[in-house]
């Protein structure tokens, strides 16, 4: 007689791709099912786990990172493994996944920025706002970029988070920065800046803006940057002005005051100045003779009701011309396809239904396929919403398993896939190693009054492991 | 979060029917599916949307409605969201209108549909998420582990 799968004599294989926040939610509810025996190994790329919140959160948001303290319980649960630096696709394909798992879960996240599709883009100078974050929080793929901080006017396109935390970092003193975990490279450079003017540049007006209450006020308190907006910009159009009344959102109210107030207060001589701009968008990045950005044309928009009453911009024929040096684009995220994963371009998702992911020809369930998390919905909210897109992959999962809708592996046996791992990447990073590589950051950081300072090549990383 | 967020993690496109086909053939797909509307297409342009409701309203006074067709029933002043339309206004306008299907197009072509459930649950879980994020960083706070 054949024991069934997710009992303790035969448990549930699991293999996570992505080491990131959803990586770790959709491990924990697998794990914490009392009533299914489950074995998870979680693959990352990159040596380090966490995704987002050690490389994307910013370094002076350190209360945000507290959320790794529930990963390492999860990382120390029984039956939980972690193989770092080991690239979905390189040393491990998906044959050799359904060869050691029943299921397979991807949760690689929304990994490429969207494009503004404009004139100029591609001009030095011009840069996605990712590539900005990636390399002031020491991603190893990111370390060696290079920006221009000797401009002194840059724009920042978006109004989102990611946007707003490039706004404060170019903003902020070096000696603020110098007590976070912030790349030390990056540090350096940043301590070299010559950025006066920064714009954060929305192209709806100040009601649609995606930034939050607490993000916005931070923004009027920095230490060394006047904040200033246009009067005529920050007040209400009739149709956010009746939007807003009709849903008596209080917290969209409040937005709108912090504005106001923000228009209203005079420059109080700080070195930096940063400049908040609505109903505009970037039509065309201008070159000087080198190559490089020199300014940004922007038209101006107004708002339109859709049918639901969602308000949306549209151009105007009004233009105007700002002086720039560097451009960061934060206008939107994807995701980018897996080897060998159905993809929805349209939406830059793997193809899914709640998590499960769909053939593309029939539409109907691969077995033993799923997705979590920004791969799997598109690049919105905050950390914690990963967490029931977790939980509703993970019903689907035990609802396949309870209809014996999983994978038959040829080597379900967890040294079976440790030995594949060791022999494809030897160099990879345990959960214990990276233990390891976090008690190492935090020690030296400590001797800083920091609280880490990052190691940000994966060689610094395995030399410190004595590898 | 917007709409092509919720389509996003929804594998089926919408149901679609056409106006001239039968209320017989029209119940027959609301089995099938197991939902509770369709869209009533011409080519891929949405022309009207016929629910349960419509039905069930028409049955209750007419012994013969299985030979109606689509058309006969269907409510054509079908209002439509697009993918970037925000969820927070979307589920204003459906609660507020009494909508229980939203069409979805993109430049006049239908891609899909969003429930009130959908809608609601994409609304929960978007709480859910920020409170949890938000304790983490109260918990942080109280440590003092941050600073």
């Amino acid at each position: 007689l054949t024991t069934s799968t997710g009992t303790p004599a035969r448990p549930l294989r699991v293999a996570i791709i992505g080491a990131g926040p959803t990586g770790f939610y959709v491990a924990d509810h697998l794990l914490r099912n009392p009533g299914v025996a489950v074995e998870v190994d979680m693959l990352d790329r990159l040596p380090t786990p966490y995704g987002l919140v050690r490389l994307g959160v910013a370094p002076d948001h350190q209360k945000i990172k507290f959320v790794t303290n529930a990963f390492d319980k999860v990382a120390a649960s029984p039956g939980f493994r972690f193989f770092g630096g080991v690239d979905f696709g390189k040393h491990v394909t998906l044959a050799d996944l359904r060869a050691h798992y029943h299921q397979i879960v991807y949760c690689t996240g929304a990994q490429t920025d969207r494009r503004m599709g404009i004139p100029g883009e591609d001009l030095a100078g011009s840069h996605p706002a990712t590539e900005f974050v990636a390399w002031y929080n020491g991603h190893p793929d990111y370390r060696d970029c290079v920006f221009d901080l000797s401009q002194e006017s840059v724009a920042v396109v978006g109004v989102g988070n990611v946007a707003v935390d490039v706004v404060r970092i170019l903003c902020r003193t070096p000696e603020e920065l110098a007590t976070t975990d912030i790349a030390d490279y990056a540090l350096d450079a940043l301590r070299k800046s010559r950025v006066k003017e920064v714009y954060l540049l929305g192209r709806r007006g100040p009601a649609q803006a995606a930034f939050t209450n607490p993000e916005i006020r931070e923004l009027g308190e920095l230490p060394d940057a006047d904040i200033a907006a246009d009067p005529a910009e920050v007040e209400l159009d009739p149709l956010s002005r009746a939007a807003v009344e009709r849903s008596q959102d209080r917290a969209t109210a409040k937005k709108v005051e912090i504005l106001r107030a923000y228009a209203r207060r005079p420059a109080s001589g700080k070195s930096k100045r940063l400049v908040l701009r609505f109903l505009v968008s970037p039509v065309e990045l201008i070159g000087d003779d080198a190559g490089r950005v020199a300014a940004m044309r922007l038209v101006r928009n107004e708002l339109y009701a859709t049918s639901t009453g969602a308000l949306q911009p549209r151009a105007t024929d009004r233009f105007e011309e700002i002086p720039v040096g560097l451009v960061f684009r934060s206008v939107g995220y994807r995701g980018v396809p897996l080897s060998g994963v159905p993809f929805n371009e349209s939406w830059g998702v793997i193809l899914n239904d709640k998590g499960r992911v769909l053939d593309p020809r029939t539409k109907e369930p691969l077995v033993g396929e799923y997705t979590a998390g920004w791969i799997k919905r598109g690049p919105t909210g905050v950390i914690g919403t990963n967490k029931p897109d977790a939980a509703e992959t993970v019903e689907c999962m035990f609802e396949d398993l309870a209809r014996g809708a999983v994978l038959e592996p040829a080597h379900p046996e967890a040294a079976a896939a440790d030995t594949l791992v060791r022999q494809r990447q030897p160099s990879f990073v345990s959960y214990n190693d990276w233990l390891k590589l976090d008690a190492l950051e935090v020690a030296h950081g400590r001797a800083q009054g920091r609280p880490r300072v990052k190691l940000t090549s994966v060689e610094e990383m395995l030399a410190a492991l004595g590898r | 979060m917007n709409i092509a967020n919720i389509l996003a993690r929804k594998g089926s496109m919408a149901v679609t029917v056409r106006p001239e086909q039968s209320i017989r053939e029209a119940l027959a797909l609301l089995e099938r599916h197991n939902i509770g509307a369709l869209i009533a297409v011409q080519g891929e342009n949405p022309v009207g949307i016929l629910s349960e409701r419509d039905i069930v309203r028409e049955a209750a006074r007419n012994e013969r409605f299985f030979a109606l067709t689509v058309a006969d029933l269907m409510t054509r002043d079908v209002i439509t969201g697009q993918p970037h339309d925000d969820l927070l206004t979307v589920a204003h306008t459906m609660t507020e209108r009494r909508i229980r299907h939203l069409p979805v197009v993109d430049k006049e072509r239908l891609i899909g549909m969003v429930s009130i459930g959908d809608v609601v649950k994409a609304q929960r879980d978007h709480y859910q998420g920020e409170v949890d994020t938000l304790q983490t960083q109260l918990l942080a706070g109280e440590s003092g582990l941050a600073h």
